[in-house]
């Protein structure tokens, strides 16, 4: 006799709420596929877990992201983010694409250069530049951008004598209506602190006023609060040639644009409410058109943008380890991926995927990782199928800031694998080994 | 493991335990092995006629046969303190 | 065009809960009934199987469940093309503030698959936002109470500076507390910071009469019907337990000058506070209909058909009379049901 398909026995208490399977997030299909390449042939290969990259779809975020920008003003200039995620691979689309880099330490600073960045295409921001570091910046015509008035002062004494100006930027933090208001980053508009600067650059006769710039916030929601930093930006610049004759060459919008990630606590996911990057670039440019500038002499928008040029070109794949019912009755899911490399999932309600075919009935339950830490929670709550220990589940959008912040605790970090536009996959960091952790470890010839 | 008294279960899988109040829904399996404990089976027989028509293992099943007892207690479904699965 | 070219219709509707804090759908389809007659088929759509509207049988002919707003547009629009599939629906009237965002954008697919929806943008939604709503008054000339973003308790201490006591502590979305002093402000902003997240926004106090307006913009700045009811029972939940329709240019005028500044579509509410100078205070503005609005058709002004006969392209002259002095006092009813109704509904979505 054939047998029959065996399905877990399951009971649910009937509530007043709605039935989970009335549209979940997570439910419809398995995810089974990364561009064409089977997830479980991926785990095959390389192991569980297993960071994914979609090359074509880091390409069709910049393209697009560029394209919004581009037709609607006439000089734009993308900066790579390096701190989103800086494995060369990724950086080398990015600077492929003619994207320049845009680091905030002097080990990206260096990463750059060795990505084969001309040093005039790398802009250094960031509060923690040493001495070294900026004179490495200086002898490269690297972008400046200058955060705070000792960096000021040191760059003047640096410059003495030099042949070449330092080409350097202000960093203006201003109300643009959202919170916090990110004015621990350089100086401030509304006080005049940005303009002191700006008249310290010029007075000091040794460095040379190249550009403004801002960073108004991350995952930034409301597309009005770029119009105002613009509209502040461009009065910045305006002032500058009125009383000072001198033209600003660029306005660095920075990035801070969101993804379309859900972010704990919002009501709405994220695909539905976050605007789009053509939404952004409207804000932005509309606002620089019609600022004041002359035709000839509007400046060239840079932008940073990190997160929403990668994020969704990113995968975590995992393996369930366990299932357990906690005292409540609530059930839980042990995967063996934790918060240590996925650390967006402190902020963001990542979607998780199974990877195969499943039951339709749905649990809610709350997926923790393998680390011995309470901490170590993945999703508090997510209605997901019955998985069994074995099975593969996707997470989705974690491109940007895991594969940089990621911590090395009581595991190994794993590998990060590239799906070129061919469907070929490219191993582009392999998994750590316990070699590699140990070799710079020294142990006292007395305690050997 | 014995189901208490008055549980009334539906074709649809419904569940309604009349001393609680609370309804429940259960899968296909769940229904059936609902039934055989209603008839009395015992543990032994229940798990031997699933593993003669399902296609599952006997690991599998008394894995699974663990987390059902947890549900049923878990729902108040259970005579109380017959939680030995002789 | 008659009410008879309306017959045969088959409208969804949401808001089902007709309990203390009650959402508008079953008045909606009460107004409904009243101006179809037979034929027309009642598609309750719920998020909670206790919702009461699921069971009156003889208001709803069938009920399916649909997911949460936080499931977002792409779920929703997958059940909603299953209910078509089954009945299809030629109408829905969505009646919920939380889910107004996903039908909205949802309003081109929906309409591809036959089924109408007569709706506000996205931008008209948020400029009435409590968020933004002293900017809104500001910008068109409209009172609205002095307010104050509180996004850390210590911004409390500033806001009751600036605008006093009693405060209005109102959350994000829902909810909302009047402190007389700065322990009750800070507790009210702890505790509607963690049910609704930041801003919590801290509203001036405005002494007076209630009024509610509820009105149908045509989408081209004008309004078709206003009838303003003023409360006369509140419970301790803030919503009208009874209320009688009022006659006052002013009210009517108000309205009109909103419908200009937003060239609202669909309808909506206008929650007013007169004070004693008879100043008229928008306190906040719904985005569609109130739990109320039957007042309307017994008033004369079925706003729910007349926003049928709208979405169906007919041109409608505006009203211009209404019955003042129309009273309308809610009461509570125990519906009996079968369990197997509630389970039906609940596990397997449909009733």
């Amino acid at each position: 006799m054939q047998k029959l398909v065996y399905e877990r026995p399951y009971i649910k208490k009937l509530t007043a709420g709605v039935m989970n399977k009335f549209g979940s997030r997570s439910g419809g299909k398995p995810f089974e596929y990364i561009d064409n390449v089977p997830v479980k042939s991926l785990i095959a290969s390389y192991g569980s877990p297993l960071f994914v990259l979609s090359e074509k779809q880091i390409r069709r975020n910049y393209r697009a992201a560029y394209r919004a920008f581009s037709t609607r003003y006439p000089k734009v200039q993308f900066a790579w983010s390096y701190k989103t995620n800086y494995l060369n691979a990724v950086c080398s689309i990015f600077h492929q694409e003619a994207s320049w880099a845009e680091v905030v330490s002097g080990f990206e600073y260096r990463k750059a250069l060795g990505n084969g960045v001309p040093g005039n295409k790398i802009i250094f921001n960031g509060p923690g530049k040493t001495a070294d570091e900026l004179l490495l910046a200086i002898e490269n015509d690297s972008l400046i951008h200058i955060d705070h008035l000792e960096e000021l002062n040191q760059l003047i004494i640096l410059a003495e004598g030099k042949a070449n100006k330092p080409r350097v930027g202000i960093r203006v933090n201003m109300d643009t209506g959202i919170y916090p208001i990110w004015d621990r980053f350089g100086f401030n508009y509304e006080s005049g602190d940005a303009w002191a600067a700006i008249l310290k650059v010029i007075n000091s006769g040794r460095l040379q006023l190249a550009g403004l710039h801002c960073h108004i916030g991350t995952y930034v929601q409301v597309t009005g609060a770029y119009g105002i930093a613009a509209a502040k930006m461009a009065s910045l610049a305006l002032r500058c040639k009125a009383e000072l004759q001198h033209s600003i060459a660029y306005l660095d919008m920075g990035g801070g644009f969101p993804s379309t990630n859900t972010l704990k606590g919002s009501y709405l996911p994220g695909t539905d409410t976050i605007p789009t990057i053509d939404d952004f670039a409207e804000e932005i440019t509309g606002t620089l058109t019609k600022a004041g500038f002359a035709n000839d002499e509007l400046p060239l928008l840079i932008l940073e943008s990190g997160r929403i040029l990668i994020d969704d070109a990113g995968y975590l794949l995992g393996t369930v380890i366990a299932n357990k019912r906690l005292s409540e009755g609530k059930r839980a899911t042990i995967v063996d991926f934790g918060v240590n490399v996925l650390f967006t999932s402190f902020w963001y309600e990542h979607q998780i995927s199974p990877a195969q075919e499943f039951a339709p009935n749905m649990e809610n339950m709350v997926v923790y990782g393998p680390l011995c830490m309470n901490i170590d929670v993945i999703r508090e709550s997510i209605n997901l199928p019955l998985l069994n220990p074995g099975d593969n589940v996707v997470v989705h959008k974690v491109g940007a800031y895991n594969m940089t912040q990621w911590m090395q605790f009581i595991t190994l970090r794993p590998a990060v694998v590239l799906i070129d536009e061919q469907q070929q996959v490219h191993l582009i960091k392999a998994k750590e080994t316990l070699d590699y952790i140990e070799r710079d470890e020294h142990v006292p010839g007395h305690l050997k | 493991m014995k189901l208490k008294k008055n549980i009334a279960t539906s074709e649809n899988g419904f569940i309604f335990n009349p001393a609680t109040g609370d309804s429940f829904s259960g899968n296909a399996m769940a229904s059936e092995i609902l039934l055989a404990m209603k008839n009395g089976d015992t543990e032994a027989q229940i798990k031997q006629q699933l593993l003669q028509k399902y296609e599952v293992s006997a690991t599998q099943l008394n894995r699974d046969w663990e987390d059902w007892i947890v549900q049923l207690k878990e729902a108040n479904l259970l005579e109380a303190a017959i939680y030995d699965s002789k | 065009m008659t009410a008879n070219n309306y017959s045969g219709l088959c409208i969804g509707v949401t808001g089902l809960n007709a309990n203390d804090n009650p959402g508008p759908g079953v008045a909606v389809i009460r107004a409904l009934k009243e101006g179809l007659g037979t034929g027309l088929r009642i598609i309750g759509l719920s998020y909670e199987s206790l919702e009461p509207g699921i069971y009156m049988r003889d208001m709803v002919d069938k009920t399916y469940s649909i997911p949460y707003p936080t499931e977002g547009t792409a779920a929703l629009f997958e059940r909603l093309t299953y209910i078509n599939d089954k009945e299809q629906l030629n109408f829905i009237i969505p009646n919920f503030d939380a889910e107004l965002h996903n039908f909205i954008k949802l309003a081109p697919q929906l309409q591809q698959i036959g089924i109408r929806t007569f709706l506000p943008s996205i931008e008209q939604l948020m400029i009435r936002d409590k968020v933004n709503l002293y900017d809104f008054g500001q910008k068109n000339g409209f009172h609205v109470p002095a307010d104050h973003k509180l996004y850390a308790a210590g911004d409390v201490q500033k806001a009751t500076e600036e605008l006093g006591f009693p405060l209005v502590v109102k959350g994000k979305f829902y909810e909302a507390y009047i402190a007389h002093n700065k322990e009750a402000a800070i507790k009210a902003f702890n505790q509607l910071a963690t049910t609704w997240g930041y801003p919590v926004i801290a509203q001036q106090y405005i002494k007076g009469t209630e009024i509610n307006i509820a009105a149908l913009g045509d989408g081209d700045g004008n309004n078709i019907s206003i009838v303003p009811m003023r409360k006369l029972y509140i419970t301790d939940k803030g919503k009208a337990w009874a209320g009688v329709t009022i006659e006052d240019a002013a009210l009517i005028a108000l309205a009109d000058q909103f419908a200009k500044a937003t060239k609202w579509r669909g309808g909506y509410e206008l929650e007013i506070m007169r004070d004693a100078d008879d100043k008229l205070f928008i306190l906040e503005i719904n985005p569609r209909f109130p739990a109320w609005i039957y007042l309307t058709a017994a008033a004369g002004q079925n706003q729910p058909l007349a926003l049928v006969k709208m979405a169906f392209g007919e041109k409608l002259t505006r009203f211009e009379e209404y019955q003042a002095g129309k009273l309308f006092i809610r009461h509570s009813w125990d519906q009996v049901v079968d369990i197997a109704d509630f389970q039906r509904i609940s596990a397997l979505g449909e009733l």
